[in-house]
């Protein structure tokens, strides 16, 4: 089990469905979607794009040509270099599942006064109200 | 959207030398305020009335749409405004210092050669010249511009590079892969010897609008098929130019492809041996195996760089290619952009190192 991290307050994702922070020296990118939360590397595994920038699209399968399904809307990260797809939630390359991925974190949401006993505070300062979003690494 | 991030992710596996990077992509902020000081005022007022109208088929843009806003990478849009490319600071930060690029190589594209108004084509690549002196190579020493041409309009082409040759601001002239004739055709020769009497190679771009379907067999459905037909029309103009005679003809005369690929061309060069070899009535004015001109004259950018499983693939094809034969492009700010950290992700020697990343440039152009 990793370390954990504060790393953003709750209303830091107000207008936006990502952010991009530091833990360690390593940039995560952080995606809130609905009640959810997800975090992986922010960087692209094929050559190097931020995938903070990326654009969250839906899956998108074809079984056979013009038989088109689109599901889980806004669950793929597309690179903003390449256009690499990967799952939010697990990381994994759509182009090769088995030999590409990028490396997720746990991101988890806990009041002030949790964040207050997360042992590990170097990249955040807790003020008394609002919620956190922790990383765990 | 809301984005807080870096400009560039750590970079690992830094090349430690400046490099050379031959395929950047400036573009105007703004046309009429940054370009129409270097045009006449009925150019202006033609464009006010008439547009300018391209070779293409579609008033609105390519005949394909890209897979990313304005082909660019998303984060390649300077946070000041402006369209990617446009804002030098910014390519800076962005690119040139992080990549300790020392030779960078500017190509603006979408400008000029596509106009179907060839006196307006004429003007608007003299502009697109001056433009490229005034707002990069006179404020940023790193940056070497090329030579736009209305290559349809060969005579005022070749005077527009005689206006250039000689000075320090181009290092070569520019032409696309798709024209409207194969490249060989002699209607364009007056350009190849002008470059070659200027000492400035000739860099054939990926793109252009001929007119003619993007690949042998017609309009394909997909973008990404678009892009893929660029290997097909290189090998097109480099098989046109060779038997045509151009290399045999135009002594000093130098080629360089940009944005093709790379890995076809050793097929290529054996494929034309074979022919060659048994059709030397027909092609007599090709006096020596294709594959001598292509080796002699030919160079290549390497992006968008093909990516085998096994990446040492790769090392063989720049062997039979020739390792002082290849140029590392980046194709900044465009989405298709090669990483130099991690274009060539095999351990390469000093020297293959050396000259892919930086020597192979600055001597082609002149700049060692």
């Amino acid at each position: 089990m990793g370390q954990r991290h504060v790393v953003a307050r709750v209303s830091d994702f107000d207008g936006t469905d990502r952010k991009r922070v530091e833990v360690k020296g390593r940039g995560i990118v952080i995606f809130r979607l609905g009640e959810e939360w997800f975090g992986m590397t922010d960087r692209c595994p094929h050559m190097g794009g931020s995938l903070c920038q990326g654009h969250l699209i839906s899956l998108v399968e074809a079984d056979r040509p013009g038989e088109i399904r689109v599901s889980r809307e806004n669950e793929i990260i597309r690179c903003p270099w390449h256009g690499w797809e990967f799952d939010i939630r697990t990381g994994q390359s759509r182009v090769r599942p088995a030999r590409w991925r990028t490396r997720t974190v746990g991101v988890s949401v806990v009041d002030a006064a949790e964040a207050g006993t997360v042992g590990d505070l170097e990249t955040f300062d807790v003020r008394q109200d609002g919620d956190y979003v922790v990383v765990e690494i | 959207m809301n984005i807080e991030t870096q400009t560039r992710p750590e970079a690992a596996n830094r090349v430690r030398t400046g490099i050379a990077d031959c395929d950047i992509h400036p573009s105007p902020r703004n046309f009429e305020a940054e370009v129409y000081p270097f045009l006449e005022r009925r150019w202006q007022e033609l464009i006010a009335s008439y547009g300018m109208v391209q070779r293409i088929g579609f008033q609105g843009g390519t005949q394909y749409p890209k897979g990313q806003p304005r082909a660019s990478r998303r984060d390649s849009f300077p946070p000041g405004g402006g369209g990617p490319g446009s804002d030098l600071d910014f390519m800076r930060r962005q690119h040139l210092d992080p990549h300790d690029v020392e030779l960078g190589v500017l190509i603006p594209l979408r400008v000029g050669q596509a106009i179907q108004n060839m006196d307006l084509a004429v003007a608007i690549c003299a502009a697109m010249n001056d433009w490229q002196i005034a707002e990069w190579t006179s404020k940023e020493p790193r940056l070497k511009g090329s030579i736009l041409t209305a290559y349809q309009d060969a005579a005022a082409s070749a005077r527009e590079i005689e206006r250039h040759a000689g000075t320090s601001d181009f290092v070569q002239v520019a032409m696309l892969s798709r024209t409207p004739e194969p490249m060989g055709n002699r209607q364009y020769w007056p350009i190849y010897e002008a470059a070659a009497a200027a000492g400035l190679p000739v860099g054939v771009h990926a793109f252009g609008y001929g007119g003619t379907p993007v690949t042998g067999s017609g309009w394909p459905s997909y973008y990404i098929e678009d892009m893929m037909a660029h290997s097909q029309s290189c090998q097109s103009l480099i098989t046109s130019m060779v038997f045509e005679g151009v290399f045999e003809r135009i002594p000093g005369f130098r080629l360089v492809i940009v944005e093709g690929g790379i890995a076809w061309l050793p097929a290529l060069a054996w494929r034309l041996d074979a022919i060659w070899s048994k059709n030397r009535l027909e092609l007599a004015q090709c006096k020596r195996p294709p594959s001598e001109y292509i080796r002699e004259s030919i160079w290549l950018t390497s992006q968008p760089i093909e990516e085998p499983d096994d990446r040492k693939q790769l090392l063989d094809v720049i062997e039979w290619i020739g390792w002082d034969r290849v140029l590392y492009a980046s194709d900044y700010p465009h989405w298709d952009f090669d990483d130099p950290d991690l274009v060539l992700p095999v351990s390469l020697t000093r020297q293959q190192k050396d000259g892919f990343f930086r020597d192979n440039a600055f001597r082609l152009y002149g700049l060692e």
